[in-house]
Order: C-alpha cells, then sequence, then structure tokens
C-alpha cells in the first residue's frame, strides 16, 4: 500500500516537472513569435519612424519574454537563481527605448522624410523657430 | 519536449534576423540600418539564452550582458554620430557643434 503511494506521488511529481518544463517552453516560444512579428512590422512599414516602432518595442518585449523563460528555468530546474541574467532583463529594459528615441530623435534632426500620409509634425514648428534665432 | 520548442523559437528567431537583414542592406536611410543592427543585436542575445537553456550552461550569461551593453553603446554612438556630425565633444571647439 505504502509503496504504491510513493510511487504515485513520484509520478505526480514527474508530471508537474514535465508540465512547467513545457510551459517554460511556450513562454520562450511567445518571445520568439512577438520577435518575428516585430521583424515583419521592420520589413514592411512605410517609414522610419514607423520602423523604429516596431523594431523598438515588440522586440523589447519579446526578448524580456525569453529572458524571463530562461530565468524561470534556471531558478526551478537547475537551482541556480541567476543575477546576472536578472541585470540582464533591466538593462535590456531599459537601455532599449532610449536606444530607439535616440535614432528617431538623430533621424528627424537629420532630415529624413515623414511617411507622406502622415496627419501630424509637431516638432517641425519649433524647430523652425530654432534655426531662425541662430 | 521542451527542447523541440526551444528549436522552433530558435528557428522562427533566424527568420526575424534575415528579416533585420534585408532592411539594413536596403534601407533608404542611415537611421533604418541603425535601427536594424539594434534589432540584430537585441535578436542574437536572445538566441544565446536559448541556446544556454538547451546545453544546460550558465557560462554564457556574461556573453548575454556585454552583447546587450555593446548595442547600447553602438546604437547611441551612431545616433550622435548622425545627429551632430562627432561622437565624443571635445567641449572647448565650437565648429563642432
Amino acid at each position: 500500500m505504502r509503496d504504491i503511494l510513493k510511487e504515485v506521488l513520484l509520478l505526480k511529481a514527474e508530471m508537474m516537472s514535465q508540465t512547467g518544463e513545457i510551459l517554460i517552453g511556450l513562454v520562450v516560444l511567445i518571445g520568439a513569435l512577438i520577435s518575428a512579428l516585430s521583424a515583419f512590422g521592420l520589413v514592411r512599414l512605410p517609414d522610419v519612424y514607423l520602423r523604429s516602432h516596431a523594431a523598438t518595442k515588440s522586440a523589447t518585449l519579446g526578448v524580456l519574454f525569453i529572458l524571463a523563460g530562461v530565468f524561470l528555468y534556471f531558478a526551478f530546474y537547475l537551482e541556480h537563481v541567476s543575477a546576472k541574467l536578472l541585470l540582464g532583463i533591466v538593462f535590456v529594459f531599459i537601455t532599449a527605448p532610449v536606444a530607439g528615441h535616440l535614432n528617431g530623435r538623430a533621424a528627424y534632426r537629420s532630415g529624413v522624410p515623414l511617411w507622406e500620409r502622415s496627419v501630424q509634425d509637431d516638432w517641425s514648428v519649433s524647430i523652425k523657430k530654432e534655426r531662425e534665432k541662430q | 519536449m521542451m527542447s523541440s520548442l526551444l528549436l522552433i523559437s530558435l528557428a522562427i528567431l533566424s527568420i526575424a534576423v534575415v528579416g533585420c537583414m534585408y532592411r539594413l542592406l536596403k534601407g533608404p536611410s542611415i537611421s533604418d540600418r541603425i535601427a536594424a543592427l539594434d534589432m540584430i543585436g537585441v535578436l542574437l542575445l536572445s538566441m544565446i539564452a536559448i541556446i544556454c537553456m538547451l546545453l544546460k550552461t550558465y557560462a554564457y550569461f556574461d556573453i548575454i550582458l556585454v552583447i546587450g551593453i555593446l548595442t547600447f553603446i553602438g546604437t547611441t554612438a551612431f545616433a550622435r554620430y548622425i545627429e551632430r556630425g562627432v561622437v565624443i565633444e571635445s567641449g572647448d571647439d565650437e565648429s563642432d557643434r
């Protein structure tokens, strides 16, 4: 009786561990799919600003999903809570939007044209004033 | 089961890198190419994370950090170069601005 109970418990633990592995694999797969969507936006969208929007936001989300999946896997299955990986997650989360913003500002100031069907361009007014003052 | 999911994710990420390479080679302005390079760096980082998981080793976590930092610094330097024409301003030279 006792042996059977032990066996059932072992089997249950194994099933739960396999389920967890599949869940973590699915998190990583979702991250990869979001990154692929963002690459699709980078290829298909019409001008620099829309493309940089696609490349910055959704690529960051995809990478965060993948790194979170890797962190969970190492924490639960290999008993290694990695501070380096946490630091990497925080670093990507902070710097990717900053880099996208810098790139978009540099594009605007160097005169890359907007898409011809854009409806609003607020910065052109203040930049014109700034250039007249100089 | 999980390793096959991870291999599928690696394949999807490789396709995403190919899309970025298209924008990197074709992109009409320099800023397009910089955005594509930034995204290739970030995708490379996540591919290395998945490879760590496949090989069950934490030896490559340093590489994740280094690639993240280098991608950010590279994008910043390129953006400054486009905007001002110099990467590092000396401070006493007014004609640089």
